[in-house]
């Protein structure tokens, strides 16, 4: 029971630190908006602190519901590093935004979306699995509707809590079917059913068990809520959505795809293949017409879904720990894209979002224009930027599976992909200066993007024999 | 007599409704939400079903727990329903496009 307790530890201190902090915000009210923030962030950094102790690696907690390895424990670090980057961009976000102010209960529902999101990387029961995707999901439906006077942001919630409901009922059904064919919401005991004789109701559970989870990870042919969500949502949210719910997205598909269903890769194979693939090949697609750099975002983060997908199509170790890799920069690209998005405002401070607005920003914002070019290749995989090593990775882990078509498949995504990065990189270089953006007022905001360009810089690749290690670690454990 | 067949076939008729509620549905919001209840209902039949042929607790359980988040999702969903109608002033689903692309 104790040792339950200590390996759920970071699930406690984020439960705990939003439920008080929750209570602060009702008594305190938009005063206290400041130090919530400031206390959440503590409380994610209390949360990754816990996963130095049992929580890290210390195996099967409460009879086997709950799984703390090092698999899951590598996912909680970007998933909580991201949930607090969201929450140090929302004053600077906020501050801009007519009408709509920041209100307490913002860092709060991020730490619930943390909390949601960590219980279901952990998860080795169905039932866990989906109360900590709906406690992600639910926190995430109020955050994207944050900005309640803009009818974009209200738009976005709407259509996000539809599809994601619809998401939910799809996975649950498919639940209740590998429930019922197979006897158990154990992971475990579902691959021995799995592994036993072959059964109609079974395969039609897995089914509907990746639908559901390819609906929560935006890959293509559920991917069509991405770009509207990501659009109208406040960009901070649509960082975490961007960043942290992909890792937990992917990390659960991966561990479902593994040690629930890992006796039948056969059949789940095909339906993962063809996910990635259409997911690289119609985010690079989608992209190009897009005149809005949330939505270009939106489309690029399909399209990276879609390599990650790669690496679980090999379905090895080596597999699985290049997904890992490629989540690890993913997240760092994408936090950093975002940061610079943020910055784009104009003269009166409003939020500025179109492409076109970029142009010549070489000339009159060097730095940033710098910045968002380093991410920009990084995406596109382009080297020596660090974005090229875990395509790199992802790659080998296919060729060494005998993926060989997939592989090629996905290199001639990556370059297709390549196209729109470009041009934005053009967009800021090439062409006339337009509106000049304000300067950067904030000095973390700045700080955060110079970080984030480093890690993606060649720079990066002195973490590789750290990231390789640890990596290789984590899909050990799952094994 | 009644087997756990009648009981899966019903709850995927139930299913495949509420499905076709959200995707064809053209007109209201509020079937909308309607629909993902009925979808959550269908998942209880089954997993009660399941739960009392397995003789297993387990799908009973579950059952509670899907009943608790399903109110959860129906408070938060009216609350968004409401943001957006006091923005736009309808609730149709084909007035949901502000954004395209």
């Amino acid at each position: 029971m104790n040792a339950s307790l200590l390996m759920t530890l970071p699930e406690l201190v984020l439960a705990a630190g939003a439920i008080l902090l929750m209570l602060v915000s009702a008594w305190g009210g938009q005063t206290s908006t400041r130090g919530v923030s400031i206390a959440a962030v503590a409380v994610l950094v209390g949360a990754g602190v816990a996963l130095a102790g049992p929580a890290g690696a210390g195996g099967e907690a409460w009879d086997g519901l709950y799984r703390a390895d090092s698999f899951a424990a590598f996912a909680k670090i970007l998933i909580f590093a991201a949930s607090a980057v969201a929450i140090i961009l929302a004053p600077g976000f906020f501050e801009r935004t007519a009408g709509d102010n920041l209100r307490p209960e913002y860092p709060v529902l991020i730490l619930l979306s943390a909390a949601g999101m960590s219980m279901m990387v952990s998860a080795n029961d169905l039932l866990v699995l989906y109360v900590g995707l709906e406690l992600q999901s639910l926190a995430a439906y109020v955050l994207a509707s944050f900005m309640r006077r803009d009818t974009r942001s209200a738009e976005a919630g709407l259509k996000y809590f539809v599809l994601g409901a619809l998401a939910s009922g799809i996975l649950l059904y498919g639940i209740s079917l590998v429930y019922g064919f197979s006897g158990s919401t154990l992971f475990p005991q579902i691959a021995d059913a799995y592994a036993g004789p072959r059964s109609l109701g079974l395969t039609f559970g897995l089914v509907f068990v990746f639908a559901g989870l390819a609906f929560k990870m935006g890959a293509v042919p559920f991917h069509m809520w991405t770009p509207d969500v990501y659009e109208g949502a406040p960009t901070p949210v649509t960082a975490l959505f961007a960043s942290a719910q992909k890792v937990a997205a992917i990390v659960i598909a991966v561990r479902v795809a593994v040690a629930a269903m890992g006796p039948v890769t056969e059949e789940w194979y095909p339906i993962v293949i063809f996910a990635s693939l259409a997911s690289i090949f119609l985010g690079a697609v989608g992209a190009i017409g897009q005149t809005n750099i949330k939505r270009l975002l939106a489309y690029s983060s399909i399209n990276n879904v879609g390599f990650a997908l790669v690496g679980l199509a090999a379905g090895t170790q080596q597999g699985v720990a290049s997904v890992l890799v490629y989540l690890a920069v993913y997240v760092v690209m994408t936090l950093g894209s975002f940061l610079v998005v943020l910055q784009m405002r104009d003269a009166d401070g409003q939020q500025v979002e179109s492409i076109a607005s970029l142009s010549g920003m070489s000339r009159t914002r060097p730095g940033l224009a710098f910045a968002l070019m380093m991410f920009m290749f990084s995406l596109a995989g382009i080297p020596p930027l660090f974005g090229f090593y875990p395509k790199l990775a992802i790659f080998n882990a296919a060729v060494d599976a005998g993926l060989f078509p997939l592989a090629v498949a996905a290199v001639v995504g990556s370059v297709v992909g390549a196209y729109y990065y470009l041009r934005v990189v053009k967009t800021m270089f090439f062409d006339e200066p337009g509106e000049v953006f304000r300067p950067v007022e904030n000095p973390v905001e700045g700080g955060l993007i110079a970080v984030a360009a480093v890690l993606v810089s060649p720079l990066g690749y002195l973490a590789i024999p750290l990231l390789t290690v640890w990596t290789t670690t984590a899909a050990k454990a799952l094994f | 007599m009644i087997g756990l067949t009648h009981y899966l076939v019903v709850a995927a008729i139930l299913f495949a409704l509420g499905v076709l509620g959200i995707i064809a549905n053209r007109k209201n919001l509020i079937v909308m939400l309607m629909a993902v209840e009925l979808i959550l209902l269908s998942v209880n039949l089954n997993l009660v079903a399941f739960s009392a042929f397995l003789h297993d607790m387990v799908g009973q359980v579950f059952a509670m727990f899907v009943l608790t988040v399903a109110a959860g999702e129906a408070a938060i969903g009216l609350a968004i329903l409401v943001i957006y109608f006091r923005s736009r002033g309808t609730i149709a689903v084909d007035d949901v496009n502000r954004m395209k692309g």
